[in-house]
């Protein structure tokens, strides 16, 4: 077997494919905004509730591959309880993780860098996939400035 | 059917290429006859009167009759040339729709219809739009037909062969139900026409659309065909040359058909290339091409009956389908599935397969589908099963 296949499809990646994190609606939403992907039909919607510039609490909603799964419930674990700056940080290296050429992830210290959400390190040798991966970030991006509540990713 | 060494690609690639119902390979004839074209007999047609532009004509023209016999058309006028089947049913939608319904009447459609023959419908205002069901067996639903048509229903389109099913569909019994109405039928026939044998003097359709490209042909060009009446009666889609005969500041007169649909430039070389497709389908018999798509189609079914956790949508009968199979595998995604068949050699099209409302009906969001073509093989579909076991290891699934 391909040995990509094993980096792109790892046990952080199904479990969070099959059991998704921060799936139950929120009584208040505050932002709100719709992540689709027209070509492969991935969808993620994003619910946010504020607290000042701290998103207390977040929902996602949706349904697709288990990379942008995956990736919105890595997300929503990741981004509860952070600031919009820390949020952006992360955003950042996110971002430099799915398209840099220099590895930002530490192969001695994993988890280091981005936690969990390292284990999406290995779509970036798929890149027809790193759209999926990032959805729901651009759908997040959307949600925080509450430019629109419409996203594609193509 | 041994004729994978005429399609240069295969030989130069081990790809299992399992996706010819989105385009299918070109063989060597087609791309020769193009080249050949393009190096020494190519000029506008229809303008020049030196000796290259009407050669040119001349071939042009003698693409259109090659389509209008492998189609079995009374003459090459009934035979449009367009961009492909999606500016067909445009021009159908708009000039035999749009110009001739008025609110309150309706097109009868089918839930597995291809955006293309859904979309340009979309635009009429005021027209009501109603589907066709599938039966269990996700055969076109003859019942829901006959019960959706009424004195209001102007057009049934109905595709000939589903682009995600597979599903053959009835036109003669179609065109009965449309009779009691009076309505025209058109038929999409970007899947059917590269599968089977089709008469349209025997047909059942009014019209019949179809792209060039999904018959070992080129992109850029389809067909659209009509009954003469008809096509007298309807409008031209666009104006520009070549489709006009006399030409005032305010208003002008037509050319006759087809050349009244052609408005510009044509796609003359691609249309050398269809006439050349035409010639290597109608050397290998259409009635061939259909046994190759029923013999491999019922491998491919009966194997993956025998992977566990698949679910084929489409008809368990072969003789009301072709050879183009949508399957999930438990709970892994198409595209998922497809990532993995691609790293292991074997490349099928994941997703919606322009047919959104169809997986709505389903109630799935996407499948995988595997699509055969006069060059589609055993040992291709083997290497798909085997490709579902690493994939089905991956996710972990049967253990």
């Amino acid at each position: 077997m391909a040995v990509g296949l094993d980096n792109l499809y790892k046990e952080v990646i199904l479990d969070h494919y099959r059991n998704p994190r921060n799936r139950a609606g929120l009584s208040e939403v505050d932002r709100h905004a719709d992540g689709n992907n027209p070509l492969c039909g991935d969808k993620v919607a994003v619910d946010l509730a504020l607290d000042g510039d701290i998103v207390s609490q977040i929902a996602i909603t949706g349904q697709g591959c288990s990379i942008s799964q995956a990736s919105a419930s890595l997300m929503s674990e990741a981004i509860k309880g952070k600031s919009f700056e820390e949020i952006a940080r992360l955003r950042q290296l996110f971002t430099t993780m799915m398209t840099s050429e220099e590895p930002i992830v530490d192969p001695d210290r994993p988890g280091a860098v981005l936690g969990e959400i390292e284990a999406l390190a290995g779509v970036k040798a798929f890149p027809v996939r790193i759209k999926c991966a990032s959805l729901p970030w651009a759908t997040l991006d959307v949600a925080i400035s509450g430019a629109a509540d419409r996203v594609t990713t193509d | 059917m041994d004729v994978r060494k005429d399609f240069p690609i295969l030989a130069g690639n081990d790809l299992a290429f399992l996706d010819s119902a989105a385009s299918s390979q070109k063989p060597e004839m087609v791309i020769q006859a193009m080249d050949a074209m393009l190096r020494s007999g190519y000029a506008n047609v229809h303008r020049g009167a030196y000796r290259l532009s009407a050669e040119a004509t001349d071939a042009y023209e003698a693409a259109r009759a090659k389509v209008a016999r492998f189609i079995g058309a009374a003459s090459p006028a009934e035979v449009i040339f367009t961009r492909g089947t999606t500016t067909s049913m445009n021009m159908l939608a708009a000039k035999w729709g749009g110009d001739r319904l008025v609110a309150g009447d309706n097109v009868v459609l089918s839930v597995m219809e291809h955006h293309a023959n859904l979309v340009p419908w979309q635009f009429l205002k005021g027209v009501e739009l109603r589907f066709t069901r599938l039966t269990a067996d996700f055969a076109l639903d003859l019942d829901s037909l006959a019960e959706l048509v009424d004195e209001r229903t102007r057009i049934v389109s109905i595709t000939g062969m589903s682009n995600v099913l597979g599903t053959i569909t009835p036109v003669h019994r179609i065109r009965e139900i449309a009779d009691r109405v009076g309505a025209t039928v058109i038929v999409d026939g970007a899947q059917l026409v590269p599968h089977l044998p089709v008469d349209v003097g025997d047909l059942g359709a009014d019209f019949l659309a179809f792209s060039a490209h999904k018959m070992l042909g080129p992109t850029g060009i389809g067909v659209l065909w009509g009954r003469p009446a008809l096509l007298e009666e309807m409008e031209p889609f666009e104006g520009g040359g070549e489709m006009i005969d006399e030409v005032g500041l305010y208003e002008s007169t037509w050319a006759p058909v087809p050349h009244k649909f052609e408005a510009g430039t044509p796609p003359i070389v691609e249309a050398i290339g269809l006439g050349a497709a035409v010639d290597y389908l109608t050397n290998l018999g259409m009635d061939s091409v259909r046994k190759h798509d029923v013999e491999l189609t019922g491998y491919a079914l009966e194997r993956l009956a025998s992977v566990p956790a698949v679910t084929v949508y489409g008809p368990t009968d072969l003789e009301i389908r072709g050879g183009t199979i949508s399957f999930t595998l438990a709970d892994i995604h198409p595209h998922d599935l497809s990532t993995i068949l691609d790293e292991n050699g074997v490349a099928v099209r994941a997703g919606h397969h322009c047919a959104r409302p169809l997986m709505d009906h389903l109630g799935i969001p996407a499948t995988a589908r595997a699509s055969f073509s006069v060059y589609s093989s055993v040992d291709e579909v083997d290497r798909l099963i085997d490709g579902l076991a690493v994939a089905a290891e991956l996710f972990d699934i049967g253990n």
